[in-house]
């Protein structure tokens, strides 16, 4: 036991009415990465607040470094013994530099006042530690999601940080971001410091991962060395069951074409640095079809998406929905023409966390549930609230809770019920599996199928390869504001589409867009 | 102390949680022991008379109140209305005063005019926020100063009185033995509640409060719900300023002086956050009433005006110190 790191036993936790945690252990050595796998609700997050020290457990005991962990411990004191947790949305504050957000709180002083000087070097020395490019007097609002994400390790080490624990830490990257995290943790794991590595996406547990723990509604279910293990019995603890990302069922061949994108272009505005420019995009999709948004972060997917939805304007270019040209300026205008987008950020644009489930269900369709003109249609609000919970399978005490008591993947469903609550003609779903558990993400799957079965036609954005291609009929490629390929999913291979994902410039010219 | 937003709150599974029962009803349970102190310790206070003068006195600011309600539930602020108060009585006087003063129906053009010159200030500063892109704390700080200043000018700094029957009945009246300004507040909370609770609008001021970028996604005008939320509270702001000029019987230059702070406090104290989303018209109401009983009752009670200042503020501040402590609590569960 002499290179254990961690020791969890015997933790408890209760909630009013919920179980969270019930006698759950955890062992990390050092210099080990660890999986911390589960569905949403299996208790992960609570495990770790009660490591990070934002919550106390009930029951229980923690060793750290051969200590007893104090359960009196404030998130601050953890900290100081080496502990650090990074989040999935970032603890950053946007308008400091780098090496402030490293420092904050504890920067280098020479006779009371700030070092900037010092500052500066001590932060450079850990970036470089970490084989890093990054300027540590750059505004961290400037920054990539990936970048910033560097940054939070950054920021971990100056804590001489002993354990990591990392929430999703690749839900917004691209894979050749993952690729530099990865070599980053394999780093730390050199200088002997462990990693808690919190993810759905199984096959980087996989990869980058020594050992796993799983957890299944608040109980350790199984724990041991990834190497024993494939992908599937993964799943399979998790969920108790089989899962794969189901394809597509055969179903009928889509119909005319409905969504015309014809040479769309759009300029970055000054101040929006890191939103990709949009170069002569033209792509259409027909009633009941589903195609496929396939790229890295920053592709031009979510840009395009947002541009035939009327969120953002269109500099050049048509689009038209059945035929008649639209010249969309809010996304008012684009729901009244048939087209609905489910964001991609559904806690920045999505949701009202602390408006009801209903209220956030039925929002854009008040217009429908009217009576007397102005006035809600309580009942008939109700019917659709129930409808959709039904067809959606939401798990919710009562359409009145607030949103923000969901899981992610119920909050997803309540956004997606929103939107088809429009009777959409077009339905742009912007990640809509993003951060939420293997099961959930087939329920997901089967309501855009069930969509597109309806006739809607669908457009999926993922940075999910296997999801993108089990769900689409056609995928399309992008790559820095263009479009770099159409290919039949049947057809499709992950290396063929990576490819053309990755293509150089030059590479763009010669291959023809199909 | 919060109205619950029309979304009421989660549930809780254990019995009985004292946090959230005084979250919700603390600040109407506190009035109504403030209300039984201050007869206990003098028995004129629940008189018909002192009543209705509590009752009247509220209702000056608390008609704006539900107007400001609108506006913090969008996160935004109207530090104006005190001045815009008095800017828009003074611009109806000054009127009834040029058509010579002694005519029919004075009260209508004098109401007319008061209200027509608050809702286009309201519109004035929607605009300055929305097409401007300047938040609500300043332009509503910078009009405090404008329409105070329009206001001295307009009749020199003077005050125009000399209304006719017609026009102070608005102000000392009464229908079925209620003054008619507090019937006009009941109207205005009423109008205010349902519009709240039940229309399509209301839900969107919500929504543009608890998330404005998610509000525009699901096809919401923002920028005219914003607009619309400066465009009542300023026409509020007339109709209490005509209301007042009717009650004192000359329309004051400095009429309205720290109305803005009752105001907002009103709706504050009701558990309207003031960070947009959550709180309501009734919450609006209960804050109204419990300042008007605190400043009566301590009057009564020959409580200094100094003292009064001072128990006030810091009631103000317990509340809200409450209510945010109740929010956390119920945000980390």
């Amino acid at each position: 036991m002499a290179d254990e790191l961690l020791l969890v036993e015997g933790v408890c936790k209760q909630f009013p009415g919920v179980k969270a945690l019930d006698r759950v252990g955890l062992r990390v050595a050092r210099g080990e990465v660890h999986a911390l796998l589960g569905e949403n609700g299996a208790g992960k997050s609570t495990l770790l607040k009660i490591l990070s020290g934002a919550q106390k457990a009930d029951e229980g005991h923690l060793r750290f470094d051969g200590r007893a962990l104090d359960s009196s411990d404030t998130p601050a004191q953890r900290m100081r013994l080496g502990i650090v947790t990074i989040y999935q949305e970032f603890n950053l504050l946007p308008a400091l530099s780098v090496a402030e957000n490293m420092y904050l709180g504890r920067e280098p002083l020479v006779a009371g006042f700030l070092s900037w000087r010092r500052l500066y070097a001590q932060a450079q020395s850990i970036i470089d530690a970490l084989g890093l490019d990054l300027d540590p007097r750059t505004e961290v609002r400037s920054l990539s999601v990936a970048q910033q994400q560097m940054v939070e390790i950054a920021r971990a080490l100056t804590f001489d940080a002993r354990l990591i624990v990392m929430d999703e830490p690749t839900a917004a990257l691209s894979d050749r971001e993952v690729a530099t995290l990865h070599r980053i943790i394999r780093e730390l794991e050199a200088k002997d410091i462990s990693v808690i590595y919190v993810t759905h996406r199984l096959k980087e547990a996989k990869e980058i991962c020594d050992r796993y723990t799983v957890l299944r509604d608040g109980q350790l279910v199984a724990s041991g060395d990834v190497g024993d293990v494939e992908v599937r019995d993964m799943v399979r603890m998790m969920v108790g069951r089989e899962v794969e990302f189901l394809k597509r069922p055969a179903h009928v061949a889509p119909g005319p074409v409905v969504l015309q994108v014809e040479n769309v272009c759009r300029a970055g505005l000054a101040n929006e640095r890191h939103v990709t420019v949009l170069r002569d995009l033209s792509v259409d999709v027909r009633a009941g079809e589903i195609v496929g948004f396939a790229g890295l972060v920053g592709a031009g997917r979510t840009e395009l998406a947002r541009v035939i939805f009327g969120a953002d304007r269109c500099d050049r270019g048509a689009i038209r929905v059945n035929g008649t040209q639209l010249a969309l300026r809010t996304p008012g205008e684009g729901i009244a023409a048939g087209i609905v987008l489910v964001p991609e950020d559904r806690k920045q644009q999505g949701c009202f966390l602390t408006q009801s489930i209903r209220q956030n269900m039925t929002l854009p369709s008040l217009g429908r549930l009217s009576k007397w003109r102005y006035f809600v249609d309580e009942k008939a609000e109700t019917a659709l609230v129930e409808e959709y919970r039904r067809k959606l399978q939401i798990k919710m005490s009562s359409d009145d809770v607030a949103m923000i008591t969901l899981s992610g993947g119920n909050q997803q469903k309540v956004l997606l019920a929103r939107c088809m609550a429009l009777r959409p003609t077009v339905l742009i779903a912007d990640e809509p599996t993003r951060g939420i558990d293997v099961g959930a993400k087939v329920e997901v799957h089967q309501v855009l199928f069930a969509m597109a079965e309806a006739g809607v036609a669908v457009i999926v954005i993922s940075s999910e390869l296997p999801e993108v291609m089990a769900v689409s009929d056609r995928i399309v490629t992008f790559q820095e504001g263009r479009i770099t390929g159409v290919v039949q999913a049947a057809d499709a291979t992950e290396e063929q589409l990576m490819r053309l994902m990755t293509l150089t410039h030059d590479e763009h010219r010669l291959h023809a867009v199909a | 102390m919060s109205q619950p937003s029309s979304g009421a709150t989660p549930r809780t599974r254990r019995g009985f949680d004292a946090v959230r029962f005084l979250e919700k009803y603390g600040t109407l349970l506190f009035l109504l022991a403030l209300v039984a102190i201050f007869t206990l310790l003098n028995e004129r206070f629940l008189s018909s008379r002192n009543v209705t003068n509590i009752l009247t006195e509220v209702s000056i600011f608390g008609i704006i109140a539900v107007g400001m309600t609108y506006v913090i539930l969008t996160s935004g602020v109207d530090l104006a209305v005190g001045s815009l108060l008095a800017f828009a009585s003074m611009c109806g006087a000054w009127t009834v005063h040029q058509m010579g003063g002694d005519f029919n129906l004075t009260w209508l053009v004098a109401i007319s005019i008061a209200c027509v010159v608050g809702t286009a200030v309201g519109y004035l500063h929607g605009k300055a926020i929305t097409l401007l892109n300047v938040p609500p704390f300043i332009v509503t700080l910078g009009g405090m100063t404008i329409w105070r200043g329009a206001t001295l000018i307009l009749n020199e700094g003077g005050p125009i009185s000399g209304f006719d029957e017609g026009y102070r009945w608005w102000g000392r009246g009464t229908l079925l033995g209620i003054p008619v300004p507090v019937l006009v507040f009941a109207l205005v909370a009423l109008a205010g509640y349902v519009l709240q609770r039940y229309t399509r609008y209301g839900r969107q001021v919500y929504a543009v409060g608890g998330n404005p970028e998610a509000a525009r996604l699901t096809g919401i005008d923002v920028k005219r719900v914003l607009v619309s939320v400066y465009v009542m509270v300023g026409f509020l702001a007339g109709l209490s300023g005509f209301l007042l000029s009717a009650r004192l019987g000359s329309s004051e230059a400095v009429a309205g002086v720290t109305y803005e702070l009752r105001v907002i406090a009103s709706v504050v104290i009701g558990g309207t956050s003031l960070f947009g989303g959550l709180g309501g018209v009734g919450g609006t109401i209960i804050g109204a009433l419990l300042i008007g009983v605190l400043s009566n009752g301590l009057v009564m009670m020959n409580v200094s005006p100094y003292y009064q200042q001072v128990i006030i503020g810091a009631i103000i501040i317990l509340a809200v110190a409450f209510d945010t402590y109740a929010k956390t609590r119920r945000g980390r569960r």
